[in-house]
């Protein structure tokens, strides 16, 4: 009934890059950049917290960047890299610093948000790789993590400065 | 106590890698072929008589499989929890707003989502009661029974009455306590898979695949063993994943058994919030009465829950609260009465603590207001009435040696430099409006069921050594991020001497292992590590005499003492590994796997008179809080929490200490910031932009000390930890802003405008 109305087309040709692999699919316009990580990709590391932009756990990097790919439409994605948890790795393939410290430290509890704070915390030391304490905790606090108490979170992203 | 090899140690978390990888599979990560979605139709209004439910508009969504009622239950439509008193799905009657009413089937979430909207409620509003006290008095509405008390309990001991006029000192307050949301970040799912002969397997998020066992069954009235609970990777408990997820895989089996195919049904966060369970309110008057000396002679107390609109987990919620309710004291005379009353919301259940942190604010917060009547330092105060080994509880129990509860408040008061600082602070950091405070609480905590669950007070396990001398480990526990996966290994592998990396302990399928209950009250460890110690004994006596022999063959001195430890066995000069141990046992057909039952030891309580051994052993925590208080707009920070417990031993310190900062944050934020509003029956913020829970950005310093006193009947010498972090925080916060600025706040959260309020009478 609306779509006569409706000046954007159903259907999206998207072209980008996702975790280094050119991409390119046609979705419906109206996907979530959320729901095309999680259903149209099946890549199930990306987590659904809140769906408001509130929690971080959805969050990816687009361009380098920390987005809550809840609040943003898989449309906004074409010509841009997209770097989801499956594609956060070290400099020799292998685990990436963060995801070392995390774990070292004893950061990951439930694990639900550790995606989104991995993600988060990468997109500040790929920016400022020598963030201060104080840094890493305002850049964080996008994110949610109710098991923690949030204290070896921010020491496993201070141990992974410089990595 | 014995060194150990594996237990004490911090060894790596088991689940860290999957998780901090995003390789982990929640509920909401499964798919399976041909599976459909579901999603609810909610009442929209805090009480109605349901007239009609139509799906004429539902129909037409692309995608629409069914519209899901009472009337495709085969089983009773009753939610067998405490009570039963919990319809499935409503067939008359919807009791709160965010109740489910029906469900919708789709071929996407989406379509499931827009259907659930379009499905067409006739209802008459009918009269109802949003408050707890309103719902007690005689002529409220009534919504259950004929006084809308789900279940009250009493404690009674000595002549209250008489020691209040005998008394030196007295002090009395009332004080409440707002609802506090889990926010675990994974919501509430459930995938219901129908099974060729009418069984049915469900992967579900839960603290207590059981209690979905017991209501998946009685909603498709199958026998047990046709139903198969998988435990999903959990992403947060705090008991908001004790009892509801049982309705919402009742509800994705019942949609699941209708269609003939599997059903996912994944909450989004405004439903999880409006429907799923909650702290209770708590509402508590509260008079203590001491002698000339500063000795508390009396405590009498009214501790009233709002249950919400079905009883659920309140009655032991309400008995666990009960118990604890005068505070860790030695008390003669003692008169405690408690009710959980049935009100048109959402219904509260299990949530860190249980019961107890409401009372504990009440009564913390008013054990400073006596010191200060005394005149004795808060601290000593506590010092010189609280309970030691060989003291009595309010409940008439003697604790044993295993009682640490002194030393931590020692050690808290030293670390915090109490004396000092509770003298008189001046100002703070944060400007020439922002003064300094201090205070402090003290609590103990029942592990365990105890009397209030007696018959549910058992744990099965299940160890089975393969031929490559890898160890499964089955429990009836679940592991929901507190690091239940890790301790059992270690317990497991402490007992087998087997390697700690070659052993694995599987998340919970409800036909591998008997009912071992709940995964609550801080018992996992306790009750599963016990269970594993069982099954692993018959194990290691087969291994370590192998071994034995092994060691004989390859020359060793058999008149030394042969010792084992992180999986080498050695004598005399020789030693040899877990792994052709193992192999040895194979080769001589020898039992690899065994199976192990806990139960926990007999208690006494009597309902009656609220007398008798209410536990079999209590953990104990000490915390201090310091703040900083804008003066001119009663903004609280909260700075460093200084806290020491006694839980036994420590089986892992680093999964240990997370407990603990987590712990405290959680009650940190309950305390400070969280506040979920209802008006006229109705949630309004049910979202994390309006219900704010703690950041990193708020987050306070922590200082945290163990004192293990080893428990004899625990898992090498652990009793349980997951609780008391929390328990004491919102006190030691009240007092330290009652230290810093002299307002008094006798409600949770302690929200700037209260503390101005307050800072404006003095």
């Amino acid at each position: 009934m609306s779509a006569k109305k409706n000046t954007t087309p159903a259907v999206f040709a998207l072209s980008c890059a996702v975790n280094g692999q050119r991409t390119e699919l046609e979705i419906p316009s109206s996907l979530s950049l959320l729901d095309f990580i999680r259903e149209t990709l099946g890549l199930k590391g990306t987590k659904e917290g809140c769906g408001e932009g509130e929690c971080g756990a959805c969050m990816v990097l687009v361009n380098g960047r920390a987005v809550n790919s809840c609040l943003m439409m898989a449309v906004q994605l074409h010509g841009k890299e997209l770097v989801t948890i499956e594609g956060i790795k070290g400099k020799a393939g292998g685990l990436h610093p963060l995801q070392k410290t995390f774990m070292a430290e004893g950061a990951v509890q439930c694990g639900f948000c550790t995606p989104g704070l991995i993600i988060a915390s990468e997109a500040l030391l790929r920016r400022k790789p020598k963030a201060t304490l104080e840094e890493i905790k305002l850049e964080l606090t996008g994110n949610l993590c109710r098991c923690t108490g949030y204290e070896k979170v921010l020491s496993a992203v201070e141990k992974a400065r410089g990595k | 106590m014995e060194k150990l090899s594996c237990v004490g140690k911090s060894l790596p978390r088991k689940d860290a890698l999957i998780k901090a990888t995003g390789a982990a599979q929640y509920a909401a990560d499964r798919d399976f072929a041909g599976m459909l979605y579901a999603a609810a139709v909610r009442s929209p209004r805090p009480r109605i008589k349901i007239l009609s439910i139509s799906d004429a508009k539902a129909r037409r969504v692309p995608g629409y499989v069914t519209l899901v009622t009472y009337k495709d239950i085969k089983g009773v439509n009753k939610w067998p929890v405490v009570m039963h008193d919990y319809p499935f799905l409503p067939e008359k009657e919807a009791r709160f707003a965010g109740e489910t009413i029906a469900l919708v089937v789709a071929k996407t979430a989406g379509a499931a989502k827009k259907a659930a909207a379009l499905v067409e409620l006739k209802y008459k509003e009918l009269p109802f009661v949003a408050d707890p006290l309103r719902a007690l008095e005689k002529d409220s509405v009534k919504i259950h029974g004929e006084d809308n008390v789900f279940s009250s309990f009493v404690i009674k001991k000595g002549s209250v009455d008489e020691a209040f006029e005998k008394a030196a000192f007295t002090a009395e307050g009332e004080f409440s306590t707002n609802y506090q949301v889990h926010a675990y970040l994974e919501t509430q799912g459930a995938i219901a898979l129908p099974e060729p002969g009418g069984g049915m397997t469900v992967h579900s998020t839960t603290q207590c695949p059981f209690y979905i066992l017991d209501a998946v069954a009685a909603a498709l009235a199958q026998p047990y063993h046709k139903i198969k609970i998988l435990q999903t990777v959990t992403g947060g408990g705090f008991g908001g994943k004790e009892d509801v997820p049982a309705l919402v895989a009742s509800h994705a089996a019942i949609c699941a058994a209708k269609v003939g195919r599997p059903v996912k049904l994944i909450y989004g966060r405004k439903e999880d919030f409006q429907s799923m369970s909650k702290r209770h309110p708590g509402w508590a008057k509260v008079a203590y009465a001491a002698d000339k000396n500063g000795r508390l002679t009396a405590c009498r107390v009214k501790y009233v829950l709002d249950g919400g609109a079905y009883s659920t987990l309140s009655p032991i919620v309400l008995w666990r609260g009960t118990v604890h309710a005068a505070g860790p004291y030695k008390i003669a005379n003692v008169d405690i009465k408690t009710y959980a009353a049935a009100t048109n919301k959402v219904p509260c259940g299990a949530f860190r603590g249980f019961g107890q942190p409401q009372i504990c604010f009440a009564q913390e917060s008013l054990i400073d207001e006596l010191a200060e009547k005394t005149g004795m330092d808060p601290v000593q105060f506590r010092l010189k009435n609280m309970l030691e080994p060989g003291d009595k509880t309010v409940t008439g129990q003697k604790l044993n040696s295993c009682c640490g509860l002194k030393e931590i408040v020692q050690a808290v008061r030293k670390r915090s430099g109490w004396d000092k600082k509770v003298k008189g602070r001046g100002p703070g950091a944060g400007g020439p409006d922002v003064v300094a405070g201090i205070g402090f609480s003290a609590t103990y905590y029942g592990v365990g069921l105890g009397a209030g669950g007696r018959y549910l007070d058992r744990a099965g396990a299940m160890v089975n050594i393969y031929k490559d001398s890898s160890v499964s480990v089955s429990v009836g526990n679940a592991e929901m991020g507190q690091g239940a996966l890790t301790v059992l290994a270690q317990i497991a592998a402490e007992t087998l001497n087997a390697p700690y990396e070659g052993v694995k302990v599987e998340e919970v399928d409800s036909s591998k292992v008997p009912d071992s209950g709940p995964t609550v009250a801080s018992r996992t460890t306790l009750m599963s590590g016990n269970a594993i110690v069982d099954a692993a004994t018959p194990l290691r006596e087969r291994i370590f005499k192998t071994a034995f022999d092994l060691l004989v063959a390859a020359g060793a001195d058999a008149s030394k003492p042969m010792t084992a430890g992180g999986g080498v066995f050695s004598m005399g000069g020789k030693s040899v590994e877990f792994r052709p141990v193992a192999a040895e046992c194979w080769r001589r057909r020898l039992k690899m796997c065994e199976q192990g039952w806990y139960t926990a030891p007999r208690t006494s309580f009597k309902n009656e008179d609220g007398q008798g051994d209410a536990y079999v052993i209590y953990s104990y925590s000490a915390n201090a809080a310091e703040v900083e208080v804008d003066l001119k707009t009663g903004v609280l920070k909260v700075k460093k929490i200084w806290a020491a417990y006694d839980v036994g031993r420590i089986v892992n310190p680093r999964l240990a200490l997370g407990q603990a900062q987590g712990g405290i944050l959680q009650g940190m934020s309950w305390a400070v910031y969280e506040n979920l509003v209802y008006k006229n029956g109705i949630m309004v913020n049910p979202n994390f932009t309006d219900y704010v829970i703690a950041t990193t950005a708020d987050k306070p310093e922590y200082d945290i000390t163990f004192i293990e006193k080893p428990y004899k009947d625990g898992p090498y010498h652990a009793k349980g930890m997951g609780e008391v972090p929390l328990i004491g925080v919102a006190p030691a916060i009240a007092n330290a802003v009652k230290n810093a600025c002299g307002a008094r706040v006798t409600s949770v959260p302690l929200l700037p405008e209260k503390i101005w309020k307050e800072l404006k009478k003095a």
